[in-house]
């Protein structure tokens, strides 16, 4: 334990996603030795980012108004969602330039080894999404492991009865993997063969 | 097949260690405890990724050390493979093929094909359910490594569904299900957690279902193709017609389960039907208990010998012909699968058996391609197998050659 300050730096540190004790004092250490001006650009950008960015009322990604870049695109076509576990796997799908819908950001997959299930999930946020009839198909773009097949398997288990045509992505993607690890040509490819989910 | 050369690094008792291998008959003597198991259990682990004696890695690290490497040099249809695995507990193994390290290690599989008997197997017989489907489940993967991925999937399915069924208990437990529809004017309001918690748990039984039938079928063929040859095997070991016997005990409702008693194997999608409905119906206790009580990981596999099972019933002698009868069953099932005989292993077998046994079994192992045998005292195994091929002498981690053998490298005893 060290005093004060420097063991409350190591203590928020280490509640960072992949950050372990070790990695919280080496980066805390390493922090204490930087100039003011480089550590002032951190807390800047820590500051910014919790103050302009939030996510977007509609999709849940990402964004930097009420609405994000995607969703605020008139261009974009209004018929058809792409649900996917998080904001980076919009990124990668964007990358292929193969879909021009807009998306739905579920903010993870289920998991009940992790506590989540279908409620931690923006599950209920879709559903009046697909209320005013415009929406005619949805694809489920979650990632090709375990957790992200079960999220799939329930979505389009509660999608049956709504009226809408409900696909999946063609297998080909890297099984057990994450979407975002795919390469643009594979990620293209499964997005043109997507096949339709009889649930 | 054979295994050439076996390179150690830090495995067991050797700090390092590097043993040629010939076709034919070695056997490996030395007084307890100098090293003999170590060297085949090391060949064990190229084939089935796990040892035949612990459950974890942290024992195959030599003491003091943080990793261990085992290297083999294998011979198939004059073809030589090398095969890599670098073991750290706690962590991934890593594994190469030739000289490119692979995805995952299970990518390795099926590269050296292994039958090990050891006197750990007497638990096949006397031991708990969960040994005999082991046994079925590494039989499955060396015959065809895809099971491996199968297997891996089914346990990543079955501790997420008993997660689900813990957590969940107290939403789950309130009350009987409630038909999932929009509640009618002045009725109160459907339970909304506990209806997610619900579909959720559907969503599981469904992928629990998927797999687990694939894992279920293929055990089902096959035990029906291993099971005429442990009769023969017993026979042949003990010398007296036994009847032995291996049925399937599967946790599916009652008519299903009494056909594949039976040795009838039903096509996947009955057996999924089957669990799924086998699972609805037990669905109350398995959220009493939080746990998933239908499934592969639930079967058992029942061994008799005429008309009674061979746990509890089977003599200390009967019980180790059974447990020699299924490995030499698997040998056989093997061998005619692949075209291709797997490397066998004898760990301490002989000593266990009556003279007449040791003859006989002796006999039946004296066309394999390669047989790996260690034992304490020389003159327990038979003379045939031993003038077929080299002894080697295991002293105090150092292996030493006796007459008749190919000439080893030396074994430097420290670092
Ligand atoms: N991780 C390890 N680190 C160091 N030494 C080990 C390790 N694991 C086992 N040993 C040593 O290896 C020896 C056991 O070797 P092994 O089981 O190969 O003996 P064996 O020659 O087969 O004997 P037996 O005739 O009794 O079966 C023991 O002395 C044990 O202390
Ligand atoms: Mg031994
Ligand atoms: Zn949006």
């Amino acid at each position: 334990m060290y005093e004060g300050a420097v063991q409350d730096l190591i203590d928020e540190l280490g509640r960072l996603p992949g950050v372990g004790p070790k990695s919280a004092q080496r980066i805390a250490f390493h922090l204490l030795q930087q100039d003011s001006e480089d550590v002032n650009r951190l807390v800047t950008a820590l500051t910014e980012v919790k103050a302009k960015v939030r996510f977007c009322e509609v999709c849940g990604n990402v964004a930097q108004a009420e609405r994000c870049r995607i969703c605020a695109d008139p261009r974009r076509d209004q018929t058809s969602i792409c649900v996917v576990e998080e904001p980076k796997d919009v990124v990668a799908i964007e990358r292929t330039r193969e879909f021009r819908g807009t998306y739905h950001v579920l903010g993870g997959a289920i998991s009940p080894i992790d506590g989540i299930g279908p409620d931690d999930l923006r599950v209920r946020e879709l559903m009046p999404r697909l209320a005013s009839g415009e929406v005619q198909e949805v694809i489920i773009a979650t990632d090709p492991n375990l957790e992200g097949e079960a999220t799939a398997t329930y979505l389009s288990r509660l999608l049956r009865d709504v009226g809408v045509t409900v696909t999946r992505l063609a297998s080909g993607l890297p099984v057990g993997g994450d979407l975002e690890y795919a390469d643009e040509v594979t990620l293209g490819r499964a997005f043109e063969g997507r096949r339709q989910v009889n649930a | 097949m054979h295994v050439r050369h076996l390179t150690l690094k830090d495995f067991r008792s050797y700090p390092s260690a590097e043993l040629a291998l010939t076709p034919g008959v070695t056997t490996f003597v030395g007084l307890n405890g100098q090293g003999k198991t170590n060297l085949v259990e090391a060949i064990g682990y190229l084939a089935t990724l796990g040892s035949h004696r612990v459950a974890t890695d942290q024992p195959l690290v030599r003491f003091g050390a943080a990793q261990a490497i085992v290297r083999g040099a294998i011979v198939r249809d004059e073809h030589e493979t090398m095969v890599e695995l670098e073991i750290t507990p706690g962590r991934a193994n890593r594994a190469r093929l030739g000289r490119s390290p692979v995805a995952r290690p299970r990518d390795v599989l099926g590269t050296v094909r292994t039958v090990l008997f050891a006197p750990e197997d007497l638990s096949l017989v006397k031991g708990d359910p969960s040994e005999r489907r082991r046994f079925l489940d590494e039989l499955l993967v060396q015959r065809q490594p895809r099971w491996s991925g199968v297997r891996s999937d089914y346990d990543k399915i079955l501790k997420q569904r008993n997660a689900l069924l813990k957590s969940a208990a107290p939403v789950l437990r309130k009350g009987s299900r409630r038909p999932p529809r929009p509640p009618r004017d002045g009725e109160p309001l459907v339970d909304e957690a506990r209806e997610s918690a619900l579909q959720t748990l559907d969503v599981w039984n469904d992928h629990l279902a998927t797999v687990g039938s694939q894992l279920l079928y293929a055990r089902l063929r096959l035990l029906r193709d291993l099971v005429p040859d442990l009769a023969d095997c017993y026979d042949a070991v003990s010398a007296a017609p036994s009847n032995a016997r291996a049925t399937y005990r599967s946790s599916l409702h009652e008519e299903l389960a009494a056909r594949i008693a039976a040795g009838e194997v039903p096509e996947i999608d009955e057996l999924r039907a089957g669990m799924l409905e086998t699972l609805d119906s037990v669905r109350t206790g398995e959220i009493e208990r939080g746990i998933s009580l239908v499934g592969p990981h639930r079967d058992d596999v029942v061994l008799s010998l005429g008309d009674l099972p061979a746990k509890g019933y089977a003599s200390h002698g009967e019980s180790w012909s059974f447990a020699l009868g299924l490995k030499l069953a698997a040998y056989r099932l093997l061998r005619r699968d692949l075209g291709d005989d797997p490397v066998l292993v004898l760990d301490d077998v002989f000593a266990e058996l009556d003279s007449g046994r040791r003859e006989r079994l002796a006999a039946l192992v004296g066309d394999c391609e390669q047989v790996l045998i260690t034992a304490a005292v020389g003159a327990d195994v038979p003379d045939v197998l031993r003038e077929r091929g080299s002894t080697v002498l295991v002293e105090l981690g150092q292996v030493v050659t006796e007459a008749g053998g190919e000439p080893l490298e030396p074994v430097p005893a420290d670092e």
